[in-house]
């Protein structure tokens, strides 16, 4: 089901400048994702998962160009957009939309959801009123919204239905790649499947790819076929879902997974089988980096070598990719 | 069998609404045993949080009105004076939210909110206080507390501020720990930290807690008891192997069934449950859940009573009497 590269990033880096620096001189900045790496292929959906502060929305808000990049290369459909000006990005931004976290204020409360998701549609003048008017229902109804839902305003709407608009105003000009920016962590758990079903309908409807960014370890492995795991900036690991869910090569991976609750409802599946590797400390200030791997403060197996040298991302057999230097066997 | 430590019966939360009065908690019933976990799950207005906020005397809002009983080791807190309801917040039940910020003023240091809170209850000299409080950030986990007793709030982390809020709680050794989504706004490893700390705080303090969260994971890891909430009401109750091995309710079912695992076979669509929670004002006379049961009959106009012997099901599929 997946196919060539839809996205490609190379090394991107995102450097936030932050207050304290001298006049005149370059301060000290926050190293928001640090050489990151990665590509998306047409058709599947990429999970990256890693915890607050690690740069996973950030990484998410660059590859579709809201925000500059401090380095690197993004590259859309074998197009570099990585420095295209708003008037020729333009033409590249109805091919790569974005799903927000908070439908509570990502939506504007003055217009009604007809209006919200028609916009698009105006901006990049798609058809005449009445052809709009047509696109909206037929897209609020892909979503499980009604036409006369069109006609209602966001807060007349619970949070699982709000995101809904969300979606529906990303599918207007019918994109390749959503980048959904943790689109379910805002709602509860029974709504939260729903929406994360209309995703998986949505893909297999439209042909669509996802960039998945979300904290929840349970949801990414849900929708995703591969998955990568960020922390402080940096791709720690990345591969398919089942087999870094299984058999995770990175100690961060390993302690992320170990550290999720469980409900042992009593199936095998569900038994913590391993000792929960509770991690001392906290993750580090990403104004100042530890040297070498990045991990190895918290790491229970760093060596020497771990706090000098920083592990590159390298390809095992089975095209995995883990950025330690003595992954887990 | 041991008197129980905290028993609520019959709890109702209301608050006046644009038509009449608006129920938030409906006839709530439970108890917890000395050095019992219960934890409370529910979905957004389940009222599992406004519960315990109703029975502690913390709803600000005048028009709110909390009857029924709440008996804390022996006396009852609903309709108790202010001034004693006070003695018994922070001394003998204490609290923690989701939001270390909601317990933390960000003008004063860490160390000066527990010496507080030990000097608001207990008659001790400010030195001593400020010995105890160096005392308990390091049975919580704050390293070289010696020296972070002087910092600030926003000079801690998430985790370190909800471990600093843990001390506080457990500055007078409360006799009960109520933890409203203690960990929601941590991270998983985080998150994993507080959870074994509260653990921890068990045997060493003896204190019972009450976990209310949205999080079955949460609770299956630290619960002897669950409680699940819908629409005010608890729609089951029983031990967590009983309720999470062999769920009675639909509701429960359906959520047990809706949360996205990380191990276990990959489904390819995650079973649902229909609809929304409801809000409190829109709720239906008979079970709350009705409209969106796929088990709805004719029976559940009526509301089912909370049924069953150690392991409760409010719900007329389990119930020993179904009504004619």
């Amino acid at each position: 089901m997946t196919g060539d590269v839809l996205l490609k990033a190379t090394d991107v880096v995102k450097n936030f400048p932050v207050r304290g620096g001298a006049a005149g001189r370059r301060g000290p900045v926050v190293h928001a994702v640090d050489g990151v790496s990665l590509e998306v292929r047409r058709g599947e959906t990429l999970g990256v998962v890693g915890e607050s502060g690690c740069g996973k929305s950030t990484l998410g808000r660059c590859l579709v160009r809201l925000g500059e990049v401090t380095s690197g290369r993004i590259e859309f459909e074998g197009q570099d957009i990585t420095r295209l000006s708003r008037r020729r990005l333009r033409p590249v931004r109805p091919g790569l939309q974005m799903v927000f976290q908070d439908p509570y204020t990502s939506l504007n409360p003055r217009r009604t959801v007809g209006e919200i998701v028609a916009e698009p549609l105006l901006v990049h003048r798609r058809g005449t009123h009445a052809e709009i008017r047509a696109t909206v229902a037929d897209i609020l109804d892909r979503v499980g919204l009604t036409a006369e839902q069109a006609d209602r305003y966001p807060h007349e709407f619970s949070g699982g239905m709000r995101q809904r608009v969300g979606i529906a105003r990303s599918l207007a000009l019918e994109p390749r790649l959503i980048v959904a920016d943790e689109p379910v962590s805002a709602l509860d758990v029974s709504i939260q499947a729903q929406v994360l079903n209309l995703f998986a309908d949505l893909q297999e409807q439209l042909g669509l790819t996802y960039l998945f960014v979300a904290h929840d370890l349970g949801v990414v492995r849900r929708v995703s076929n591969r998955i990568a795991v960020m922390y402080l900036g940096r791709v720690v690991e990345l591969g398919p879902a089942d087999r870094v869910y299984s058999t995770p090569a990175h100690p961060y991976t390993q302690a992320l997974l170990s550290a999720v609750p469980r409900i042992d409802d009593g199936t095998p599946a569900q038994t913590p089988t391993r000792e929960r590797i509770v991690l001392s400390g906290d993750v580090p200030n990403p104004i100042d980096l530890p040297s070498g791997c990045t991990f190895h403060p918290r790491c229970p197996f760093a060596r020497d070598n771990c706090r000098t040298e920083r592990p590159p991302l390298s390809v095992d057999a089975t095209g995995r990719q883990v950025a330690c230097h003595y992954p887990l066997g | 069998m041991s008197e129980p430590l905290f028993e609520v019966t019959d709890l109702q939360v209301s608050f006046r609404g644009r038509s009449g009065p608006v129920n938030a908690v409906n006839g709530l019933s439970y108890t917890v045993m000395p050095g019992q976990v219960l934890g409370v799950v529910g979905e957004s207005g389940s009222g599992k949080s406004v519960s315990s906020m109703g029975l502690l005397g913390l709803i600000r809002d005048r028009g709110a009105t909390v009857t029924g009983s709440a008996r804390f080791q022996g006396r009852e807190l609903i309709g108790m004076p202010d001034r004693e309801l006070r003695s018994v917040r922070g001394r003998e039940i204490a609290m923690v939210f989701q939001d270390p910020m909601t317990s933390l003023t960000p003008v004063y240091t860490v160390g000066w909110h527990i010496a507080e809170q030990i000097r608001a209850h207990e008659s001790i000299s400010k030195k001593a206080a400020r010995h105890r409080a160096i005392e308990l950030l390091a049975e919580v986990g704050i390293p070289d507390p010696a020296r972070r007793v002087d910092a600030y709030p926003h000079e801690f982390s998430g985790g370190m501020r909800q471990r600093a809020v843990i001390a506080m709680a457990l500055a007078c050794d409360p006799a009960l720990l109520i933890a409203d989504e203690p960990t929601t706004a941590l991270d998983v490893t985080t998150q994993a930290q507080i959870l074994d700390l509260m653990l921890r705080l068990r045997e060493t303090h003896g204190s019972s807690i009450m976990v209310i969260t949205h999080d079955m994971g949460v609770v299956s890891e630290i619960a002897d008891r669950v409680l699940v909430m819908y629409g005010g009401r608890a729609v089951e109750a029983g031990t967590c192997r009983e309720v999470f091995h062999t769920p009675h309710h639909p509701y429960t079912r359906g959520l047990l069934a809706s949360v996205p695992r990380i191990g276990g076979e990959k489904l390819h669509r995650l079973p649902t449950i229909p609809g929304a929670p409801i809000a409190s004002s829109e709720r239906p006379t008979g079970c709350a859940f009705a409209p969106r049961c796929a088990e709805r009959h004719d029976a559940c106009t009526m509301q089912p009573l909370l049924t069953g012997d150690g392991h409760l099901s409010a719900c007329w599929l389990t119930a020993p009497e179904v009504p004619a």
